[in-house]
């Protein structure tokens, strides 16, 4: 195998994995309350402009940056679920869908005019830009990036297998009004799922801006989870997932093809070509849930 | 209108009764009035039996005490529910499940894509997490030794197990009051007959009050000591249960009917069921 083509499959696993990652904080939102977000993509460029803002401005150290824009996240996630998701309740999911539409246009808005267009890098944050590892040169952010993704892969099977919350979210993801009958607050966990939703999708965004310099390109990142999570199921955290890691693949072998075939830009529609293809030979994905069936 | 079973046991005379409904009027979607003034009392330790053909609004009457009306659109417009001294008509239903008075919902209503081990934390979600779970998750394994033997999802019980489910995961939290929405439905008559051993075993063993919906009147009338039937939103009959058993027109109505009518109130029900719940 040329050096070229494993390069691109191991960019391919760890861009596949932050596909995978911010693909489960999208399903996260649609599986607990029905919210096909639109602005999902839009939460990594906050994260993004968030954390470098903190650290361009403040010059603190990386790390300190990073929690304040954990929390930062936490907090916009509950006010955009309890001031604008909250009284759409009940609404037809047409309106949903383009209020989010709306605020994914809001906010990318929004930060051009705070920060402008131009793509801005994140101040150093490691010593050693690249470390050898199995006789390959792979990015120190890279090495950190599959470590992030794992462990909130890691943080996301121990939240729904073990913590109350978790388990609440699960229910309520069955059926709200049996888990309104168990004592489970559906507000609670509809803020909740947004709060957690928005900062996964942050991670990502500082890990993808930490490579690339944040941009408005960052939110382009955020479109490609579509094709991901409709590979995977819209409502199956696994197949987010394994959806990711198939798209962050498929994009990566396109760019060997483009590269060798003079093909012009597969890298780029590939994901999208999976995407029709999906749809149409298997529309609830790979892990889409079919209903237990009894009589 | 309780009187007569309070009269049973003098020792109860004095007390207030656990729950008390207060000439209720529901409406749901703000037009459609579905219970009529009702009223009922259930006093502390005893299971008793609210009766009623379909649609009387049996269910309605629980989702009232339960405030799991609110998630349907539905309000008390009139009326009062007191549960032990408190005045539950405008609490959301976490407040009620935390003061101790849970619904076992029609249907059963288990998270079929979870374990029977998990559904039953869930029960416990209104409590601190801590050891006295487990301890309490292994007394319902006491009660139903043949929830613990089945380690997969919850969805592939067969319906007698999912409605122990059902009831263990509502002992869970620990209720002093289970509103319990047609346990029988859907079970074949050796099932109902356990189920119905098991609630009055919980009723004996622990002190739980039951409000007990349901269809099967006869076996109803078995395990309660009093009895209330109800027809388009009000009661129109209540005693204790040896007085209805007894009664010619409920005998008529309720316990004698052919299989031939019951299997037609089937049809009709879970088609309703199915419009509602989307
Ligand atoms: N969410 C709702 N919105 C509007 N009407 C409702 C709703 N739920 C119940 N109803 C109506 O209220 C009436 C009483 O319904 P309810 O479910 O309380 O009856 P029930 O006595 O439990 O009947 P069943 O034995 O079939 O369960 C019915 O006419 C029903 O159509
Ligand atoms: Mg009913």
């Amino acid at each position: 195998m040329d050096a070229f083509l494993l390069q691109l499959l191991v960019n391919g696993v760890i861009v596949g994995m932050l596909y995978g990652v911010v693909g489960m904080a999208f399903v996260l939102i649609y599986k607990a309350s029905q919210v096909v977000n639109f602005a999902q993509g839009e939460f990594l460029l906050i994260g993004a402009w968030v954390c470098w803002w903190t650290l361009t401005e403040f010059d603190i150290p990386f790390v300190f940056g990073f929690l304040i824009t954990l929390v930062f996240m936490f907090v916009l996630g509950v006010l955009i679920q309890v001031v604008v998701l909250r009284p759409l309740i009940g609404e037809p999911i047409i309106s949903v869908i383009m209020v989010t539409i709306g605020l994914s246009i809001f906010f990318q808005s929004l930060l051009n005019w705070m920060f402008g267009v131009f793509a801005q890098p994140f101040p150093r944050i490691f010593e050693t830009p690249s470390m050898e590892i199995f006789g390959l040169q792979v990015q120190t952010v890279y090495v950190m990036s599959m470590f992030v993704s794992v462990a909130i892969m890691a943080a996301f099977a121990w939240f729904f297998k073990a913590s109350k919350t978790g388990l609440a979210m699960r229910a309520t993801a069955f059926d709200q009004q049996a888990a309104q009958s168990l004592g489970i607050s559906v507000r609670h966990v509809f803020a909740t799922a947004w709060a957690i939703s928005a900062m996964v999708s942050a991670v990502a965004g500082v890990v993808v801006g930490v490579v690339n310099g944040v941009s408005s390109a960052l939110s382009f990142f955020g479109i490609k989870v579509f094709p991901a999570v409709i590979l995977g199921g819209l409502d199956s955290i696994i197949g987010a997932v394994v959806g990711g890691l198939i798209i962050g693949l498929l994009e990566n072998l396109a760019a060997y093809v483009d590269v060798d075939l003079q093909w012009g830009n597969m890298q780029r529609i590939a994901p999208f070509y999976a995407l029709i293809l999906i749809l149409m030979i298997k529309p609830y994905g790979l892990f889409g849930t079919r209903d237990i069936e009894r009589v | 209108m309780a009187e007569a079973a309070i009269a049973e046991t003098p020792a109860a005379e004095a007390q207030a009764p656990l729950l008390a409904v207060n000439n209720i009027e529901v409406v749901y979607n703000d037009v459609i009035l579905v219970l009529r003034g009702l009223s009922l009392e259930v006093p502390k330790g005893r299971i008793v039996a609210l009766l009623g053909a379909n649609g009387a609004g049996k269910s309605t009457t629980l989702k009232a005490i339960s405030g799991l009306l609110k998630t349907e659109d539905g309000e008390i417009t009139r009326g009062t529910v007191v549960y032990d001294g408190q005045v539950l008509n405008a609490m959301d239903p976490g407040a009620i499940v935390r003061r101790g008075v849970f619904q076992v919902m029609e249907g059963r209503r288990i998270i079929q894509d979870m374990t029977v081990h998990e559904n039953l934390r869930l029960g416990a979600h209104t409590r601190p997490h801590d050891s006295q779970v487990a301890r309490d998750i292994q007394m319902v394994y006491g009660y139903f030794p043949r929830l613990k033997e089945r380690t997969g999802l919850a969805g592939y019980l067969s319906g007698g197990e999912q409605q122990m489910l059902a009831i263990g995961r509502a002992l869970m939290a620990r209720p002093r009051l289970i509103l319990m929405d047609e346990p029988s439905m859907g079970l074949s008559p050796l099932l109902v007959r356990e189920v119905f051993g098991i609630i009055r075993k919980l009723n004996e063993d622990l002190g739980i009050t039951i409000l007990l919906v349901e269809q099967n009147a006869r076996m109803a009338l078995e395990v309660a000591s009093y009895g209330y039937i109800m027809e388009s939103g009000k009661v129109v009959l209540d005693g204790t249960a040896d007085d209805l058993r007894t009664n010619e027109d409920v005998k008529e109505f309720y316990l004698g009917g052919g299989g031939e009518q019951r299997k037609s109130f089937k049809n009709i029900k879970s088609f309703k069921r199915r419009k509602r719940w989307l």
